[in-house]
């Protein structure tokens, strides 16, 4: 650094402190540890997919016509000249063939929101079953549930407001929805869309709610998320040195700032490429929305496919009380996704109801040590999965020639027996993996060598981590939480195991 | 504040940097428990390697930059049909723009992650963290400093002055979200019998004939069925049509994109058996049927026909209706039957409705059996 460039900055740091009086927070927060480990990138991937999706998401706004006036097509894409469609789709066929690099952009911002999504899926997953939401960083998984679900609403609204033949259905199905309310269904439909299906006013609705109150609500949820995050300190895994009152790791500066900054530009890298070479969600093949006209292959972004496989599987029960009708879709498409994300918010509470640990985690578990929650996890992630594989039961009767009928039924009954199955299987899975553990700590790493002892009974050699006694017998060592080593060849010297 | 003594300005002047940075350190309760540097002291080659791999990254992402800049500006871009000139360079145009990008931040990121891997020391901090709640003396001033906030308000002796402000406080947000909601409400109701849900464009205004025209997407294109016009096994999709209306393809159209209109006409074989359920034994014409197009699931457009088992399927969640049975659901969620038309002949030949449907169309909701007649 050159004199000059250093005295400017040493002026600029001296004139912001003594405006701000930050030099000791700035100190504080420069040595800040924060614990490294691959998993925790998951939360990072979502939060520059979503800086991606807030930047892509200004751009496109500046050429989206939020309007449901109807025009016809007289642009240069042939195959829909002549057709009456909206004006927000004529701008949506605008921005991907007359405006450069739109295309680009436009199919970055839905990649975007695609592995936003998943990333947050794939975080929640890692924080679950390591139980990094226990005390005290409940909060930080409210607000976590809060975002997946915003989240989820968030990219149904932006792809929904294109107005193209595949999400007009999802906007009837909404429709659908809302009506299905009990009691005051038909006046909520009213509320939101001014009038009958679909009105000339939703694309406006959805447009203010999709790019100004839901983004709003993300960025709160997600500086609220992150600055916990933050001053809380980050939970780490066992290892040496970490404790339940410290935290392992390295500083913010040099190393976290750099490495954090680094992933974020690979992230942006990534959705690029994603961007450039993936087509997604092509509205120009789809056509405009009309109400008579539909496709094959309704399927909808991955992450809003376990609500139309519910949608698909749920009985006929429509619910007569007197001259009232309480229709089926409701319970299916309203209450059970409040219940599951009902149930994933109090998780942390009723975990700590059951097992009555009230105390304080920095040191994070590894999900075989807590069986009961995997169990709990693998049953929950079971039940999603089926109703996200029912949500494409015609793709899948038509790929493996089988009647979607008998799809129907086996996605019903397994979503009934497979998650208790899923619980059962899991726990067992992980006490065999603890007991592997202990067997590694107590007996020794198992080396496949046989050895023949004078009195001709063949041994298998063992090597004990923690070395043997006099005698030759290992010396136990404890589980401390931490991965253990269960290769042969890093283990310290053989000892021949007693026979059982 | 307990721990070192506070040293005093000159002091710190003398102080190296790798004293300050410890004091600092101990301040935070932050132990650096080991820091290699990133390769063996005198490690020339390695350092020369490291620096041009480092190097050669960011280079090849300037590289991809300007390859990206100058495809961005100066590749054709643009919609031209396949089979014509430059369709495959134009359809070259965004993948064009993803590698370039990749290469640029890609190479960029990758270069990031390499020198930092490469030239930073490799270190252990390890930081004491202060758990639990906040220290007995700053609680217990804290809330005696809001005690006493809160007895100089006088709220807990004024409790008539409280209850009232509270009670105003309230009304003020209830004021707000009355304005905030009450601009959007509107009454599913208000036209009683005529209500949007009870009726569809099918329902007669006066005498005048209500003819089922084909849906075409095009409002200057009006054919209006008869019915040698469709095969046995046939099914078309039709929309109301009225002679009054024909000038005015806005309205024509409007009557096409109206979600409750389209209504799905099958003339099924000859001699089909069909049970006809009670209220619907004379709605058909002949072999002619008209059956609602949307679905009573959700509203999708129950639209794919299979004619060898006479069943309509909607494709959004499979609910399967029998054509035969007077579009009895047999399968899937949808609870209601598909909404029959009632349909006959004109004295021109011309097929058309006799009335409007007489079940509510598409998605259930609390009221509609108060609807049905």
């Amino acid at each position: 650094m050159g004199l000059v460039a250093r005295s400017l900055a040493r002026g600029t740091a001296n004139a912001f402190d003594r405006r701000f009086k930050a030099a000791g927070a700035v100190r504080r927060q420069a040595s800040h540890v924060f614990p490294k480990h691959h998993s925790f990138f998951w939360g990072e991937f979502a939060l520059y997919s979503f800086a991606v999706l807030v930047l892509s998401g200004v751009y496109l706004a500046l050429f989206f016509v939020p309007d449901t006036t109807e025009v016809v097509y007289r642009g240069p894409f042939e195959p829909a000249q002549g057709l009456y469609m909206s004006r927000a789709y004529e701008s949506v066929l605008a921005l991907s063939f007359e405006v450069r690099a739109g295309l680009f952009v436009r199919q970055l911002h839905h990649w975007a929101a695609l592995v936003f999504v998943a990333a947050m899926i794939l975080h929640m997953a890692r924080n679950y079953f390591t139980g990094a939401f226990r005390r005290p960083r409940e909060l930080t998984w409210l607000g976590g549930v809060a975002l997946l679900a915003l989240g989820i609403f968030e990219g149904y609204l932006g792809y929904s407001m294109l107005d193209d033949l595949l999400s007009g259905l999802g906007v009837r199905i909404f429709s659908g929805l809302l009506l299905s309310v009990p009691l005051v269904g038909t006046w909520l439909h009213w509320l939101v869309f001014g009038g009958e299906f679909f009105g000339d006013i939703w694309i406006s609705r959805f447009f203010v709610a999709h790019v100004f109150l839901v983004p709003g609500l993300l960025i709160a949820l997600i500086g609220m998320h992150v600055g916990l995050v933050w001053f809380q300190k980050h939970t780490q895994f066992p290892g040496p040195g970490a404790r339940e009152d410290t935290v392992v790791g390295e500083r913010a500066m040099p190393g976290f700032a750099s490495n954090t900054v680094a992933n974020g530009v690979c992230v942006l890298a990534v959705l690029g490429l994603m961007a450039g070479i993936f087509q997604i969600n092509p509205v120009f093949l789809w056509g405009p929305y009309v109400p008579s006209q539909v496709s094959t292959y309704i399927q909808p972004d991955f992450y809003a496919g376990f609500l139309i496989g519910g949608l698909r599987l749920w009985p006929r029960w429509e619910i007569h009380l007197g001259a009232y009708t309480v229709p089926a879709p409701f319970w299916v498409g309203l209450v059970l996704p409040l219940v599951m994300f009902a149930l994933l918010a109090a998780y942390p509470f009723l975990e700590r109801f059951s097992t009555g640990d009230r105390a304080a985690h920095q040191v994070l578990q590894r999900p075989r040590d807590n069986p009961t929650r995997t169990g709990i996890g693998a049953m929950g992630l079971v039940f999603w999965g089926i109703l996200f594989l029912s949500g494409a039961t015609d793709v899948l009767a038509a790929s493996f020639d089988v009647p979607f009928e008998l799809l129907v039924w086996a996605g019903r009954i397994g979503l009934l027996v497979l998650p208790p199955l899923a619980y059962v299987v899991v726990r067992r899975i992980c006490v065999g993996l603890q007991r592997a553990d202990r067997d590694v700590l107590e007996r020794g790493v198992r080396t496949g060598v046989l050895q023949a002892r004078p009195d001709g009974v063949y041994v298998e050699v063992r090597r004990p981590p923690g070395g043997a006694d006099r005698q030759g017998r290992p010396i136990p060592l404890e589980y401390g939480g931490a991965r253990v080593d269960h290769r042969p060849a890093t283990s310290p010297e053989p000892v021949g195991e007693e026979p059982r | 504040m307990s721990g070192p003594r506070e040293p005093t300005g000159p002091e710190l002047e003398r102080m190296s940097r790798g004293a300050l940075v410890d004091l600092g350190h101990e301040l935070d309760s932050v132990r650096i428990v080991a820091q290699e540097p990133p390769r063996r002291p005198g490690d020339v080659r390695g350092e020369r390697r490291a620096r041009r791999r480092v190097t050669l990254l960011l280079v090849l992402s300037l590289l991809c930059a300007a390859a990206f800049a100058w495809a961005y500006l100066f590749w054709p871009t643009g919609y031209v049909p396949p089979g014509a000139p430059g369709h495959t360079a134009n359809l070259l145009y965004t993948p064009l723009l993803g590698v370039t990008f990749f290469g640029a931040v890609g190479a960029l990121g990758a270069a990031m992650i390499l020198y930092v891997r490469s030239f930073y020391p490799d270190e252990v901090a390890v930081q004491h963290l202060e758990k639990g709640p906040s220290a007995e003396r700053d609680r217990f001033t804290a809330g005696a400093t809001l005690a006493e906030a809160g007895e100089h308000t006088g709220f807990g002796r004024r409790t008539m002055i409280r209850r009232l402000g509270l009670t105003g406080l309230g009304a003020v947000g209830i004021l707000g979200g009355l304005v905030a909601i009450g601009g959007l409400v509107r009454n599913p109701w208000r036209q009683r019998g005529d209500a949007p849900l009870w009726t569809t464009g099918w329902k007669p205004v006066g005498d005048e004939p209500v003819f089922l025209r084909i849906a075409t997407g095009d409002p200057k294109d009006i054919t209006k069925v008869r019915p040698e016009d469709l095969e046995p096994d046939g099914m078309i999709t039709v929309v109301p049509f009225r002679e009054s209306e024909r000038d005015d393809p806005e309205k024509v159209h409007d009557a096409e994109m109206a979600p409750d209109n389209p209504v799905m006409l099958v003339r099924l074989p000859p001699g089909t058996p069909v049970a006809n359920p009670p209220g619907r034994e004379d709605l058909h014409h002949g072999d002619y049927y008209a059956f609602s197009k949307i679905c009573t699931h959700l509203g999708c457009p129950a639209s794919l026909y299979d004619s060898q088992q006479q069943i309509f399927l909607c494709p959004c969640h499979q609910s399967e209706f029998k054509i035969t049975e007077g579009a009895r659901p047999i399968f899937g969620p949808a609870a209601r039957r598909l909404p029959q038309l009632p349909i006959t002949v004109d004295a021109d030949g011309f097929l058309v409705a006799r009335g409007d449907f007489p079940d509510p169309v598409g998605p259930s909701f609390w009221e509609i059996r108060r609807g049905q007649h």
